[in-house]
């Protein structure tokens, strides 16, 4: 389902994100055995809008709300120094907390692990959660830290020449996966680098 | 980003937004959180440097920069070399020797922390907490941050500050940051506690408060700084207060939604009742609280992050 887009090549299209987080939220409940303690975080930007989709399908699929948030990790970030100061992007933890639920991440990328690292910090600070699970759409590989997701969307093999850009419809309008090389990217957006 | 924090009037209206937006999600990070630290400047210091006393700006720093996990020095005039008549500049190369990665500057000579920043003296970032009679921002910040938070945007609203304009930093500060920001300013005040070319300030200027209340949004109050008055600038407080202090009648006046502001400390009874300062419009230790995340988001802000570009080191 790969077409080429003036040099970048779209490796995911609206309907194969649509499928891909219907079977990773059955696989949420099946691992969880229902949808009870489920607190759904979206790590921002992009994570945010598909942790509202994926919170969405198990609410329906399990006829219960999953409360579904927003966990900023900039603060939290070990790169922090080497950047000008980022914005901060809104974190929203849902009114119950995540004292003792399952806490499930969700991210766009996966790639080197240290955004997850940052997030699992972010969280330790919000609460102690009973277990925390992450569901990433796409993992990239080439990881830096010793992190694995629980559900994921697709693995795409990608050299570190590559950028794979998610975008959703709540932020770019639309939704895909693109997969360009690095060094025609745009590095102004930290949110889409690989 | 700008590198040092010295005048309201440095920030440009996406620089003042982005602090005030940083602020909001501060207030979030920390508010009824049983964690209300954050790592961001873990490893890095910040040296609180007061020649004049004060307890409030001090202390609203000091928290703010160990809730961002800064390791926090305060150095006051008092008891310090400063009393023993060491220049700003050798202080300033001390502070440098130590490592200090942001100095807070509290001067009663205006331009101080000016001179701090730009002479070489010192790489640290500089805020000014107050400048003799010149400027104190992360005051105008956290009024903005105030008012933005009760009023909703800023673009357009009508704010009146009252009392002392010639003594107060805090004034010029926020005509300066609201004017950025889109608010209509009105200064009340007697003229002879107006500065000289007020006229140029980007604002309007009265001698009617009466008149002026009738529309206004937020109403902030001034200090009468009578530590500061060298001559008679009124013939009595009881005078000044009849024509310039905002009693409950004086409230009436205003819209029911108004707010009330003071950059505090307060002279209940000269510039303003207690009955007002106590009444549900008065925000002033709102005021006090949000100091403390408007001062976090300055200097996450200021020093978090490199001056530089993106590295190409990636992190996803």
């Amino acid at each position: 389902m790969s077409r080429d887009l003036n040099g970048s090549r779209e490796v995911l299209d609206g309907d194969d994100i649509a499928r891909a987080l219907t079977r990773m939220a059955h696989e949420v409940v099946e691992r969880n055995k229902g949808a009870a303690d489920l607190v759904v975080l979206g790590i921002p930007k992009r994570g945010v809008p598909l942790a509202q989709r994926l919170a969405g399908r198990i609410s329906s699929a399990e006829n219960v709300d999953v409360p579904v948030g927003a966990l900023d990790v900039t603060m939290y970030r070990d790169d922090l120094r080497l950047r000008p100061a980022r914005a901060l992007e809104p974190t929203d933890i849902p009114a119950g907390g995540v004292d003792d639920k399952i806490v499930v991440l969700v991210d766009d990328v996966l790639f080197s692990g240290r955004t997850i690292r940052a997030a699992l910090t972010a969280l330790e600070d919000v609460g102690r959660p009973r277990a925390v699970r992450l569901v990433v759409l796409v993992d990239r590989g080439h990881r830096q830290l010793p992190i694995r997701a629980d559900h994921v969307g697709k693995n795409i093999p990608t050299s570190l020449a590559e950028s794979v850009q998610v975008l959703v419809s709540e932020v770019d309008g639309s939704d895909g996966v693109v997969l360009t090389q690095a060094a025609d990217q745009p590095r102004a957006d930290a949110e889409v680098l690989p | 980003m700008i590198r040092h924090l010295l005048s309201a009037g440095d920030l440009s209206r996406e620089d003042a937004t982005l602090v005030l937006d940083t602020a909001e999600e501060m207030a979030r990070l920390t508010e009824g959180r049983a964690v209300k630290k954050l790592p961001a400047l873990r490893g890095r210091t910040v040296v609180n440097l007061f020649f004049e006393d004060s307890t409030r700006t001090r202390t609203s720093f000091e928290l703010a920069a160990k809730r961002l996990s800064a390791d926090v020095v305060n150095f006051s005039a008092k008891g310090s070399s400063l009393s023993k008549g060491e220049s700003l500049k050798d202080t300033a190369l001390t502070l440098e020797a130590m490592g200090a990665d942001g100095v807070v500057v509290r001067h009663s000579a205006s331009g101080a922390p000016y001179r701090l920043a730009t002479s070489g003296w010192i790489n640290a970032s500089v805020l000014n907490a107050g400048d003799g009679t010149h400027e104190h921002p992360t005051q105008a910040l956290l009024d903005a941050f105030t008012m933005r938070r009760h009023l909703g945007e800023l673009s357009g609203k009508r704010i009146v500050i009252v009392g002392d304009v010639l003594h107060s930093r805090v004034a010029r500060s926020n005509v300066l940051l609201l004017a950025t920001l889109g608010a209509t300013v009105t200064l009340v005040a007697p003229p002879t506690l107006l500065p000289m070319g007020v006229e140029q300030w980007p604002c309007e200027v009265t001698f009617d408060l009466d008149a002026a209340l009738s529309g206004a949004d937020a109403v902030m109050m001034l200090r009468v700084q009578s530590e500061r008055m060298k001559d008679a600038f009124f013939p009595s407080a009881r005078e000044y207060s009849r024509r310039y202090g905002l009693d409950a009648r004086r409230q009436a006046l205003m819209p029911p939604e108004a707010l009330v502001l003071h950059p505090g400390p307060m002279n209940r009874g000269m510039e303003i009742t207690a009955e007002v300062a106590d009444s549900d419009r008065s925000v002033i230790v709102e005021q006090v609280t949000n100091g403390v995340y408007v001062r976090m988001a300055a200097l996450y802000l200021m020093l978090a992050g490199t001056a530089g570009t993106t590295t190409p080191e990636e992190a996803a």
